[in-house]
């Protein structure tokens, strides 16, 4: 019986996506799903239905009507960069993929703004806008592939947030299509708009709340200069106390990035950076702004890292100087994972203050389980990203490294953060969203999704866990050789 | 003391949602002139005030709603920091809790953003008496919906706000002003060009024919823009945008209605049958006068904006801009799950 009807809503889903019109390519076969069977959570896996290729609102929109009249649920996938499962699809459900609808719709350089489909690249954004100096400040560290779309449906950081704001911060206007296959015009090209922000309920939300045809984003100067500072620390303390000292003189910098140890030794290992021994953690700072501006925070930010006990400094003057400080904290772990291929990011958010005490819990988890955990902070904004490695082909060691994530979470929500800055809850952190939200705030969650989706078919089971089901647990698994997208920077 | 306040309030408000009795929520009453009709009994949050926590290299402060705005401001002047969006007062008494359900911004909003912008988490007691937390005190979070930034500007009609948490910034160091005289279409049109170059702007306002452009940041960098883009410097300008933010200026006086438009900061001049004062590089358009609602409702739209009938007026047409179905539906979906009986601030913001 129950297969009966399912084949019968099957039959009848295809008939209704191929009377759309015009017509748009529908994929049902099981050779041409297999590359959406996941995003870039491979721990999770899942045929949809069929996939569904739309290059326009109209169709996005005749999509979703269609599913709601067959009560399919309905999941929306971007670029697949995502790494907290939004995009996985449903066995029963369609995929929308918004790969085609890829148009930088307009460009107003005087009114900074750039009108672009989901489907657009987030880099891309910026490479059209600087030949008018400027630049989409959103910058996740997939931003060479991930789309804005998946931007929007996640609320993308970046490593310049502190400074430039979440994606939240910096789009004016979004288009989508709801649950019920209308059109909502969230936000738009003035500041502010009439009635409740939806904007701000549409950003973040994981496709939940609506499928995105259409994003206003702000663009912003350009600045004009742009200095880049590294420092070593004898220990983690020191480094996030001039963090603190930072601040406090009243300097918000571009960006603000803390690595450890372990970190220390792959770049000593790996790419020779000379450290001076005994460094136990890495401060990269970035101040940017008017020329004058700029030079003066750096003077400044320079002369807090010398008090605060750095052993060595190191100023980029050139660009080429700027990409090999950055190399200390972007190619450290791709030189990590060419050894240790198997790791599990950690996205909790802590009050910068409580970075020592949450960092040396790590370090203690770290010894306890006898499991590698190298740190990544954008320290600025308390946002840290441990990385705990593991040897998937011992057992039990994938189970120990999704217990002590489970328990650097658990301890991030402690000291007053959050279990995901950035990343999302996608289907990977349903169970910590348990531990962070009471009952009835995850009530309130499913009456605002009911406000936008009453049918419940925009990725449902996502994001947002049932009250009934806050024991599930899921992880993310990065495994050598079977990872697709393995070039997917995560951190 | 703070825990017995917001559980006699959970009570309130479930016995008078039993009862199908409006509140009406009031801090320092000084935007009471804002909104639809006010309605029902008083619920007087001056009471539950005070610092929760502060801590200046967080950048973060935690406060409740009862706080007035002074001491607030006072407390992040003495670490020289500042709540970046410049909320006005317009009178004394007002409360952070008010700023953030009226969601108003001032002066520096085009170059700093809004009071949405800057709300990280906010505690509130639904219309079911329900005490609920969403947000926190960190800058990044991303877990479960946005709700606190939904309570920026929603007037009070999903919940009581009892607690608010903020992003702050450091106080800038420096600040100047520049005047130019300029038509309306040139004034926007070079604000949105300076907008667009690594300037320290702040804030603009244009009236009587003047420019006005306020430079913040260190120091160096406001000499160097006040090299690079000319004009006549004006002395001791602070108190022009206070005034301004706090509508005292001689525009403001005794209009019979003041409406705010809100449009595209690069539109054209709008046709409202009045001149106005523009701010936010031209994003916000301050009408006088006795003017035709429907050519002021109707001008806003077509630029791709929206108009407020912000003070005085006959408010029997509606204060706020008529919202699209698509968009009405869901306002009136989240009402009925915040408030299911409709007792908070009924009428005040749309007809619900």
């Amino acid at each position: 019986m129950a297969v009966a009807a399912a084949i019968d809503v099957r039959a009848a889903l295809l008939d209704a996506l191929r009377a759309i019109r015009p017509p748009l390519p529908i994929i049902a076969d099981e050779e041409g799903l297999k590359p959406f069977e996941t995003d870039a959570l491979i721990a999770y896996r899942e045929t949809p239905l069929m996939a569904a290729i739309p290059e326009s609102e109209g169709q996005v929109r005749d999509v979703v009507r269609a599913c709601r009249r067959l009560g399919v649920p309905v999941v929306s996938r971007g670029a697949g960069t995502g790494i907290s499962g939004g995009a996985i699809p449903r066995g029963d459900g369609v995929l929308l993929v918004m790969s085609r609808m890829k148009r930088i719709v307009a460009l107003d350089a005087l009114a900074r703004t750039a009108t672009v489909e989901p489907g657009v690249r987030n880099l891309l954004v910026s490479e059209t806008a600087a030949p008018h100096g400027l630049f989409y400040a959103p910058d996740p560290s997939s931003q060479s592939i991930c789309s804005i779309g998946g931007n929007v449906a996640e609320n993308s950081g970046g490593v310049h947030c502190l400074k430039y704001g979440l994606t939240t911060h910096n789009i004016l206007a979004v288009r989508a299509i709801d649950g019920d296959g209308d059109l909502l015009e969230a936000g738009s090209r003035a500041l502010d708009a009439p009635g409740y922000d939806l904007m701000a309920l549409l950003t973040g939300s994981e496709g939940n709340l609506g499928a995105i045809t259409q994003v206003v984003v702000r663009l912003t100067a350009l600045p004009e200069r742009t200095d880049t500072i590294l420092a070593a620390f004898p220990t983690v303390r020191a480094a996030a106390q001039a963090v603190g000292e930072i601040i406090g003189a009243g300097v918000v910098p571009a960006a603000l990035e803390m690595m450890d140890g372990i970190v220390i030794e792959a770049c000593e290992r790996f790419m020779a950076m000379g450290f001076p021994a005994g460094a136990q953690a890495l401060l990269l700072a970035e101040v940017d702004g008017v020329a004058e501006e700029a030079a003066e925070m750096l003077a400044l930010v320079r002369g807090i890292l010398g008090r605060c006990g750095a052993t060595e400094i190191r100023v980029a003057a050139s660009d080429e100087e700027r990409a090999r400080l950055w190399k200390a904290r972007k190619g450290a772990f791709t030189a990590l994972a060419t050894i240790m291929p198997d790791f599990y990011t950690i996205d909790g958010t802590i009050p910068r203050r409580c970075l020592p005490e949450v960092l040396e819990y790590v370090i203690e988890l770290s010894a306890r389980y006898g499991l590698m955990v190298g740190n990544v902070f954008h320290a600025g904004d308390g946002n840290i990203h441990p990385c705990i490695f593991y040897d998937a082909n011992k057992p039990g060691d994938w189970e120990r490294a999704e217990e002590v994530g489970g328990l650097i979470l658990e301890r991030c929500v402690e000291v007053g953060g959050t279990i995901t800055g950035e990343h999302g809850v996608g289907v990977e952190k349903l169970r910590q969203m348990c531990v962070q939200f009471r009952p009835r705030e995850l009530a309130a969650f499913h009456d605002v999704k009911a406000a936008f989706d009453p049918a419940a078919i925009l990725n449902p089971g996502k994001a947002v866990p049932l009250l009934k089901r806050c024991a599930e647990w899921g992880g993310m698994h990065v495994r050598a050789g079977q990872l697709p997208r393995a070039d997917i920077p995560r951190f | 003391m703070a825990n017995d306040f917001v559980t006699d309030l959970c009570e309130r408000v479930a016995t008078a949602a039993a009862r199908g009795e409006r509140l009406r929520i009031r801090g320092g009453g000084t935007k009471d002139f804002y909104g639809g009709a006010l309605q029902g009994e008083v619920v007087d949050m001056r009471p539950f005030a005070g610092i929760v926590a502060y801590e200046p290299k967080e950048l973060v402060l935690t406060v409740r709603a009862g706080t007035p705005l002074a001491e607030v401001e006072a407390a992040l002047a003495a670490e020289r920091q500042m709540l970046p969006f410049e909320p006005p007062h317009f009178a004394a008494g007002a409360t952070i809790g008010g700023i953030v359900a009226t969601g108003l911004s001032g002066p520096r909003r085009a170059y700093a953003g809004a009071v949405r912008d800057f709300v990280l988490g906010a505690r509130i007691v639904n219309g079911k008496g329900e005490a609920l937390s969403f947000g926190g005190r960190v800058i990044k979070n991303v877990a479960g919906y946005d709700v606190s930034r939904l309570m920026a500007g929603a007037l009070g009609t999903l919940g009581i706000l009892t607690e608010i948490s903020f992003k702050v910034l450091p106080l800038p160091p420096a600040e100047a002003t520049l005047a130019f005289e300029l038509d309306e279409r040139s004034a926007t049109a070079q604000a949105n060009r300076w907008a667009g170059q690594p300037l320290p702007l702040s804030a603009t306002s244009w009236e009587g024919g003047v420019l006005r452009v306020r430079l913040s940041g260190a120091a160096s960098a406001v000499r160097a823009a006040r090299e690079r883009m000319g004009g006549t410097e004006v002395a001791d300008a602070t108190p022009y945008w206070s005034d301004l933010r706090e509508q005292r200026l001689p525009f403001f006086a005794s209009a019979p209605a003041l409406w705010r438009v809100s449009v595209p900061q690069t539109a054209e001049p709008l046709d409202l049958g009045t001149t106005p004062l523009v701010e936010w590089g031209g994003g916000l358009r301050w009408a006088v006068g006795d003017v035709d609602p429907m050519r002021v409702r109707t001008s806003a739209e077509h630029a791709g904006g929206h108009a407020t009938l912000f003070r005085g007026g006959d408010k029997s047409a509606g204060v706020f801009h008529p919202l699209k179905p698509a968009i009405l539906k869901i306002h009136r979906r989240l009402k009925a799950a915040f408030d299911p009986a409709g007792i908070l601030n009924h009428g005040r913001f749309y007809d619900f």
